[in-house]
């Protein structure tokens, strides 16, 4: 009976026995488990995220293992997917591609989320000038489209993996602060925040563990979004020749490579933009069936 | 109405003062001496000391970036391209019109596609054409526009050879490079319009239209529509920065030459002034459309001009609120 008013109206809090067992997130695991579609989601990335880590088992050969006599080799029983340009399995260059690619965008995101969440913080917690200043900073690198603003970095910076990384997350700053400082001001003012500050919580104590906690839900959303648009972004970068550089596989480079050879060898293109486009699918998908979960209101 | 064009016009210069400011920092700490690599690598030291001194290289950070905003704001001097010596304001823009057509046509083609499959799956919702169009807006929603251009250029040229893969010359050349840059907005767009139209027609009025025997298709596209574009528009607003951003990978794939293949190239042969010259025009590009999408949203409702006209208290309660629903937007997005 419970359990059926609760899916009928999520907000309802018809036994409050039982949620006192559950946290927020045991909850939203529950609703997500539900969602078949995020969880397809989940099982894709999952699997992706494992090939990345163990490509050196899974894969058959190195990614630069090169054999010029078998260039543009078609997909057979022994290069699942063919071979490339300079004879190198497409399907092992994928694998050790998803290590780089997803490490990308993990990593990238976390850089800008983190960076934007303290600079949020800072912004919705000390309100006034503070504020003003972070925010007009936050202004400015949304007045640059994400990728524009990635390429102008990473030019400057040149190219490689951390260049890169960072040329990403800078862009991302902006969404991340904003998302927290709109958390944190709707929190800021509750009664147990005024509680903490009469019982005399600093400011570090208060901000880390009272308000942080309620605003953990948009944020994870923003970041499991986020992914999918770091790695976009970086395999644009790849594609346009500022990120990785040679023989490391990225998806975007081994598309940029491959365009040439398109008319006469699909194959070379399809792989890799399949690899993207899954792994951008599935961390979509995720995405959107956690914030579902997370904020059954949104909906 | 125009107090608040105004206001807006004002609060953009410090947004694009923040702006240049982030592009000569970007300039500033780019590897490589640009008197070097204006003359070339087999330059007389004495020359290209000559050069630093009359491009004022030797001066201090600030002293610098004074000059350079001097430049751009007196004479719109960007620098000058290490490759051609041209100035990079007249280089850019000489490509500028390309780059506008091109994210123009993209943006149609988003709104062509989108705006029409958006109401039909709302008007139809859980009907099969609404399952299908969801799980394509799926797809070119994760399609990063670099594939979506090889895939296309694979189906209609390689294949079928229809359309040319490559070059800029009639209007022929620019229908893949449209639907490159289009698609993964057309996809967002749709689930915007889709949304929003649901929320619409939910509403009380349209049971009133319905229920006076108005025809059901007036009701959609007449009281319905009116309503449910509102929230498009800014999404559409958002969709022309990410095609800017997107033209940069569609040009290069098409040999289209708009500011972003000048940008690509600019890179390839380091050459940083065009590159952020190029950044710096295309993000003052984007704020103009971002104040226009915001004039827009006035016109087509009436409810938000009489914010912008009504007294400062009310203006800033409005513009919160706005603030909260473009955030709500983007998350939806």
């Amino acid at each position: 009976m419970a359990e059926e008013t609760r899916k009928n109206n999520p907000n309802a809090v018809e036994d409050i026995s039982m949620y006192k067992k559950q946290s927020q997130f045991v909850q939203a695991w529950d609703r997500l488990r539900k969602n078949k579609v995020a969880i397809a989601g989940l099982v894709i990335l999952v699997i992706l995220i494992l090939g990345g880590i163990f490509a050196e088992q899974l894969a058959p050969y190195g990614y630069d293992d090169q054999d010029v006599m078998r260039r543009f080799t078609a997909p057979c029983r022994e290069f699942p997917f063919g071979t490339d340009n300079l004879g190198r399995c497409i399907y092992s260059r994928i694998l050790y591609g998803a290590r780089i690619s997803l490490l990308i965008g993990f990593v990238a995101t976390g850089m800008g989320a983190v960076a934007g969440t303290i600079l949020g913080a800072f912004a919705g917690y000390y309100g006034s000038k503070t504020d003003n200043i972070i925010m007009r900073f936050c202004d400015v690198l949304q007045a640059i489209p994400s990728l524009l603003l990635a390429i102008a970095i990473a030019a400057a910076l040149g190219s490689g993996l951390f260049n890169m990384m960072l040329a990403i997350s800078i862009g991302a700053i902006p969404r991340y602060a904003r998302t927290v400082r709109a958390s944190i001001l709707t929190v800021k003012d509750q009664e147990f925040i005024e509680a903490a500050h009469a019982i005399g919580a600093s400011d570090a104590r208060i901000i880390l563990k009272h308000i942080f906690p309620n605003c953990l839900a948009p944020i994870i959303v923003q970041v499991t979004l986020g992914v999918a648009g770091s790695i976009i972004n970086a395999a644009s970068l790849s594609f346009i020749g500022l990120g990785v550089q040679a023989p490391t596989a990225e998806w975007g480079s081994m598309l940029s490579a491959g365009r040439q050879y398109v008319r006469d060898y699909w194959f070379v293109v399809m792989f890799p933009g399949l690899a993207i486009m899954t792994t951008i699918l599935s961390l979509n998908l995720f995405g959107d069936g956690l914030r579902d979960a997370l904020d059954p209101k949104l909906k | 109405m125009l107090k608040y064009t105004l206001k807006r016009l004002l609060m953009m210069i410090p947004v694009l003062l923040g702006v240049s400011f982030v592009v000569f920092l970007l300039m500033y700490i780019s590897p490589g001496d640009p008197a070097k690599m204006i003359l070339g690598e087999m330059a007389e030291a004495q020359e290209v000391e000559a050069l630093r001194e009359s491009l004022g290289l030797n001066n201090g950070f600030w002293e610098r970036f004074f000059t350079y905003m001097k430049d751009i704001v007196l004479y719109g001097d960007l620098g000058i391209s290490y490759t051609t010596r041209e100035p990079v304001f007249t280089e850019v823009m000489e490509r500028f019109p390309v780059t506008l057509r091109l994210a123009s046509s993209g943006v149609l083609v988003a709104l062509l596609i989108g705006v029409p499959c958006g109401i039909i799956a709302a008007t139809r919702q859980y009907s099969i054409f609404d399952h299908v169009a969801t799980v394509l807006s799926l797809l070119g929603n994760s399609m990063p526009a670099f594939w979506m251009g090889i895939l296309l250029i694979l189906v209609f040229s390689v294949q079928l050879g229809l359309l040319p893969s490559s070059g800029y010359s009639s209007a022929e050349y620019m229908i893949l490079p449209a639907l490159t840059l289009g698609t993964s907005s057309a996809a967002v767009i749709m689930r915007m319009t889709r949304s929003s139209m649901l929320e619409v027609i939910r509403q009380d009025y349209i049971r009133t239209a319905r229920s006076k025997g108005q025809r059901e298709s007036i009701v959609i596209y007449f009281h319905a529509l009116k309503n449910a574009l509102i929230p498009v528009i800014t999404a559409v607003g958002l969709q022309f920065g990410m095609l800017l951003g997107g033209s940069i990978l569609t040009e290069t794939i098409f040999s289209i030459p708009g500011i972003g293949k000048l940008m690509v190239d600019s890179i390839k042969s380091r050459n940083y002034p065009v590159v952020q010259g190029g950044v710096l025009i295309l993000a003052v590009v984007f704020s103009f459309v971002n104040l226009g999408v915001d004039l827009l949203y006035a016109f087509v409702d009436p409810r938000i001009k009489s914010q912008y006209k009504g007294a400062k208290k009310n203006r800033k309660a409005a513009e919160e609120e706005q603030e909260e629903d473009e955030e709500d937007l983007e998350e939806e997005v």
